[in-house]
């Protein structure tokens, strides 16, 4: 190849020029993004273009795990054995209680008229990695709209609430766990039955209670579960547990910091729970009778 | 101070564009591979290095286009606001290409030393991008990125420069 002569005068805009373009192209998609939400379709199309290059990427590292399952000793697969055979026989004793108490809450329900709670469906879905943003907390799961996968239904795992799904692309998902920073669940006290709002700080394995008054009951080791007045998650999923509660008079609200018991930040397997519980639709709000117009005094 | 300046000039074969495309490739994936914890802090943003290197030995070669468009293959890959990388580079490679002439009067070495706050910068403009959407400052951790990035520039350097080389011919050497 030959060193081409350098064209003098045709070199097209300077670069300041192509900066200042592509730069307020990139701001155009900035406000079209964060402010009006316009660019799902845009991202959908990219994303499916970027699939096959995370298919690669993710490669190496589960074939690596494939090949570490491959080796596992016979005496851990036989304590493991042991240890689950334990584990079912104690659950199918739980079990056959739960259906008996199901059997009899259906029967309750009716007679009081209570709307019958949706039993969920699951999908089960890999977590392919954690989302490279330090300034969020996601993670991208091999799931997606080819599997009934919509944004906003919620993710567990075996120990309770993990996240909820933000983004669905045509082969994969994007699940905002319940410790990001802007995330809520509303919950109930398990034990008192008290409602709150539980938000993510945008700490691994950190949640707090906000706007809670200073005299509510509220104690360390209090049990929170889905209290599922949101619509989004199916009530009664354990989410997260008091670590701490500090009382101070001089501020407000009490200041509540609790712990997820799902194994938020290190899980490879999750359910999505597919399908929402069957809220019924909002009240329409009637449009409001023009005021009458205030008799002048006088 | 003599080492510092201009190293006896190499002369290179001119970089063939197929080349640039696969290191953009490679550090695409390299990003794209699922880094976490720890790993995620001490993990260079290849795609900025490479994108910037390539500004700096090709600015011919590869443009704003380019920058943008990986940029905006970051953006939908890691699920961030559309456009942040895309902005961070194309700043990116306006500075590779204004500093180049400057850049490449120095070593391979000490150039690291223009590389990490073009990096730094790199980082900062997304830093900014998402704050003012509402994030929280993840750290100072959150810059180490960068130095572990300047500190591979030589290293990437020199490897790249492989395919450049004249290749001797023994036979009339």
């Amino acid at each position: 190849m030959e060193h081409q002569p350098p064209p003098f005068f045709k070199t097209g805009p300077t670069p300041l020029a192509r900066l200042l373009i592509f730069s307020s192209l990139s701001m155009t998609l900035l406000v079209a993004d964060t402010l009006f939400g316009y660019l799902t379709p845009l991202r959908r199309i990219a994303a499916a273009v970027v699939y096959p290059l995370q298919r690669i990427a993710v490669a190496p590292a589960a074939i690596a795990r494939r090949i570490g399952e491959f080796f596992v000793t016979q005496a851990a697969l036989r304590a493991e054995n042991t240890r689950l055979a334990a584990e079912n026989l104690s659950s199918a004793a739980q079990l056959q209680q739960l259906q008996a108490l199901q059997a009899e809450n259906a029967q309750l329900r009716e007679l009081i008229g209570a709307r019958r709670r949706l039993d969920a469906k699951v999908v089960a879905a890999e977590v392919l990695y954690a989302a490279r943003d330090p300034f969020s907390r996601k993670i991208i799961v091999d799931k997606g709209q080819q599997n009934g996968i919509e944004a906003g239904q919620a993710v567990v795992d075996d120990r309770g609430v993990v996240g909820q799904v933000t983004r669905v692309y045509p082969w994969l998902a994007e699940v905002t766990l319940i410790t990001d920073k802007g995330q809520f669940v509303p919950v109930q006290n398990l034990r008192n039955g008290l409602r709150a709002v539980l938000s993510g700080t945008g700490r691994e394995g950190s949640l707090e209670l906000r706007f809670i008054p200073l005299n509510a009951d509220f104690q360390d080791g209090d049990r929170l579960a889905t209290s599922g007045i949101d619509g989004v998650y199916p009530p009664g999923l354990p989410v997260a547990e008091v670590a701490n509660v500090e009382r101070n008079a001089a501020q407000l609200f009490a200041r509540i910091t609790c712990r997820p018991l799902a194994g938020v930040a290190s899980h490879t397997q999750l359910l999505v729970v597919i399908g929402r519980p069957d809220v019924p639709p909002r009240p329409v709000e009637e449009p409001k009778p023009p005021r009458p117009k205030r008799a002048r005094k006088g | 101070m003599a080492e510092t300046r201009a190293a006896p000039q190499e002369i290179l074969l001119p970089v063939k564009p197929g080349f640039i495309a696969l290191t953009l490739v490679a550090a695409l994936l390299l990003n794209l591979l699922p880094w976490s914890g720890y790993g995620l802090w001490v993990k260079p943003d290849f795609v900025a290095l490479v994108v910037l290197y390539w500004c700096i030995e090709a600015p011919r070669k590869i443009g704003f286009l380019v920058a943008w468009l990986l940029g905006l293959t970051m953006d939908v890959a890691d699920g961030t606001l559309f456009g942040q990388h895309a902005l961070a580079y194309t700043i990116l490679a306006y500075a590779g290409i204004v500093l180049h002439r400057r850049v490449r009067m120095f070593a391979i070495t000490p150039q690291v030393l223009h590389v990490i706050p073009l990096l730094l910068m790199n980082d900062l403009i997304v830093l900014g991008i998402r704050v003012l959407a509402g994030a929280e400052f993840p750290g100072f951790q959150y810059f180490i990125g960068s130095f572990i990035g300047g500190a591979l520039w030589p290293v990437m350097g020199a490897l790249f420069r492989l395919p450049q080389r004249p290749q001797v011919d023994p036979d009339h050497a």
